[in-house]
């Protein structure tokens, strides 16, 4: 992957000039990619996130796991500011860095987040296009045409993806005839053809068997050396299979945060290990 | 009375009785809608076929489609009841100069054809539905993505909702009252494209906006975690999918409205033109011109000039022709729509 300049979704270039030190510090300690710091988050008038300081490292699958409305998503969709298309929605407090950059300050173009930022929704939403243009859709847009860049790009995300030996006959065909499984994996494809360096993924198994839900835990896998991935899960035993890092949220709260397999067999907090072992929640 | 013989046996009951009752009204309540229906459509049918269709080869009556109206000329010669329309009356006077002299009856409009009408209400319609489109779907547009959902906005969809309530001929004189006078069009194409865009505005920005909000919330923010700016969502991945359902409905409206003689007798219809709209001077006369057009050609024809046999060919033929050209652009929203839904399905 290619090394960008670390406020490259900043609208000025004046910000490009104060590049953390992380980003040039050794990697034996693991870098950290996202920082976030005191954040409270409001729907309205209601409260969604209270006060989270959390940071993902760099090249690492970071799992959110938590009963439903304990805000993992919603702290999700702040790290690529999807809940700026929610009317009334604000971050009154904190901050939230990427590559120590503020992404909710004044100058930051949310185009230029986005494009370093990807995600994957809980309802797999392939465009009603073929699977070819599902996948060059983000590249379009930013202005990449050559018909040869572009065939190279399909064939390699499609395959980062794990789907190009089932789709490779059928590119020009609608990405919507494909399964339920095949459908997220697209979506993780055209996410991936754009080369963010995060991938958000927002209960990405919540609607597939647990045939379909192998696959992608394999692809998450395949994804981790590339990518820094963040996943909201209700599953347990997925964010277990395949994370490095657990947060887990209870009621707008971060409870616990720690490496996986301390989350799972010796968390410190009795709420998390009442969690995790499955006797509320 | 014979005893029940098993558990299920039916029963005669007042409620049974009321039922029989209610439905045969109901029954007769859709026949007699679908008897009153057919029998004007046929009944124009019939008659206008007769005016439109020929026995012989080529089987369509081309004149009556092909010419301008002209006035039907009846008087006696040698014996022999003849009709003729006016130009042929002047070519059979001018060969048998006696013929001045006959004493003739005559009907305006009841000889010749109505290719004019047919040609103002084709440039109406197009004219028309290309300002309601490009008026409407913006409108939709920006109620539908851009605007915040306040008091004003709520303000604005109410008011375009009564818009279509107003009678047509309101829309009629505020054409005539804005665009006619206060911006000086005099009676003409563009005018009457306004009004009657105006007319249609309240089916095409409540069409689109349904359209816009059946697309899935998914396709805007797949989209858009991609890096689109919200323009670029929209008009690769939302209009494509709304747009069968914005021309359907779109174009069904445009429909109706071109059956109106009430927004155009005021704006941009002629009782009569000799001229075709395409012999101008100069290109920029096409858009101040007046028509002749269909709807206000049939109310002309049905109106101001007496009811009989000679008069009745044009009256039906008018009206026939004006049936077909409906039930074709209904056609052709139709097969528009099925021509994109199978583009873009989902």
């Amino acid at each position: 992957m290619t090394t960008r300049p670390p406020s490259a979704f900043a609208r000025s270039s004046a910000l490009s000039a104060n590049s953390p030190a992380s980003r040039l510090s050794p990697a034996v300690t693991p870098e950290v990619l996202v920082a976030i710091d005191h954040v409270d988050f409001f729907y309205g008038a209601t409260q969604a996130l209270n006060d989270i300081c959390l940071q993902v490292e760099a090249k690492r699958v970071t799992a959110f796991i938590g009963p439903s409305g304990c805000g993992k998503s919603t702290l999700l969709r702040c790290l690529n500011r999807m809940n700026d298309l929610i009317e009334g929605t604000r971050l009154s407090r904190g901050t939230i860095k990427i590559h120590g950059v503020d992404i909710y300050q004044r100058d930051v173009d949310v185009i230029e987040l986005r494009k370093r930022v990807g995600m994957v929704f809980q309802k797999s939403n392939p465009f009603p296009k073929s699977i070819y243009e599902n996948i060059t859709y983000g590249l379009l847009l930013h202005g990449r045409h050559e018909k040869k860049h572009l065939d190279e790009i399909v064939e390699r995300s499609l395959r980062g993806a794990a789907l190009w030996d089932e789709v490779k006959d059928r590119l020009h065909t609608s990405g919507l005839g494909l399964s339920g499984g095949q459908q997220q994996r697209l979506c993780i494809a055209r996410a991936i053809a754009v080369e963010p360096e995060v991938i958000l993924m927002d209960e990405p198994c919540s609607a597939l068997d647990p045939v379909a839900t192998a696959k992608v835990e394999e692809l998450i896998q395949d994804l981790r050396s590339r990518y820094t991935i963040i996943i909201v899960t209700h599953n347990m035993q997925q964010a277990a299979r395949c994370s490095d890092r657990t947060a887990f949220f209870y009621l707008g709260k971060l409870v616990e945060y720690a490496d996986t397999r301390d989350i799972f067999t010796n968390p410190t907090n009795p709420q998390t290990e009442a969690y995790v072992s499955g006797r509320f929640g | 009375m014979n005893p029940a013989t098993h558990l299920f046996q039916a029963k005669v009951s007042g409620a049974r009785r009321h039922e029989k009752w209610v439905f045969a009204l109901f029954r007769f309540a859709t026949y007699f809608v679908l008897f009153c229906g057919l029998g004007v459509f046929l009944n124009i049918v019939a008659k206008g076929s007769r005016t439109v269709f020929k026995a012989e080869a080529p089987f369509v009556n081309i004149a009556f489609l092909t010419q301008a109206p002209e006035s039907l000329y009846l008087f006696e010669w040698e014996g022999q009841k003849r009709e003729m329309g006016d130009r042929e009356f002047r070519a059979f006077k001018a060969a048998h100069p006696a013929a001045a002299q006959v004493p003739t009856e005559s009907y305006v409009y009841s000889a010749g054809g109505i290719f004019p009408c047919i040609v103002g209400t084709v440039l109406l319609v197009l004219g028309s539905m290309v300002i309601a489109l490009s008026l409407g779907v913006s409108a939709a547009i920006f109620l539908i993505e851009y605007a915040d959902d306040g008091p004003f906005i709520r303000f604005v969809r109410l008011a375009i909702l009564n818009l279509a309530g107003v009678p047509s001929i309101v829309f009629g004189l505020f054409g005539f009252g804005m665009f006619v006078i206060f911006f000086g069009w005099n009676v003409s194409l563009l005018a009457g494209w306004f009004t009657l865009a105006f007319m249609v505005l309240p089916v095409v920005i409540t069409a689109s906006e349904e359209s816009l909000k059946a697309v899935p919330k998914g396709f805007r923010e797949g989209s858009l975690a991609l890096g689109a700016t919200k323009w670029q969502t929209i008009r690769k991945n939302v209009l494509p999918y709304a747009l069968p359902g914005i021309l359907t409905s779109s174009v069904l409206g445009i429909a109706r409205v071109a059956g109106e003689t009430a927004p155009i007798m005021f704006t941009a219809a002629y009782v009569v033109r000799d001229k075709l709209p395409w012999e101008v001077d100069h290109w920029s006369d096409f858009f101040f011109q007046g028509v002749m057009a269909l709807p206000y050609h049939i109310y002309v024809v049905s109106s101001k000039i007496p009811q009989n046999e000679y008069t009745e060919r044009v009256q039906y033929g008018t009206a026939f022709v004006f049936l077909i050209i409906v039930a074709l652009i209904a056609t052709l929203s139709i097969v528009l729509r099925n021509n994109l839904r199978d583009r873009y399905k989902w």
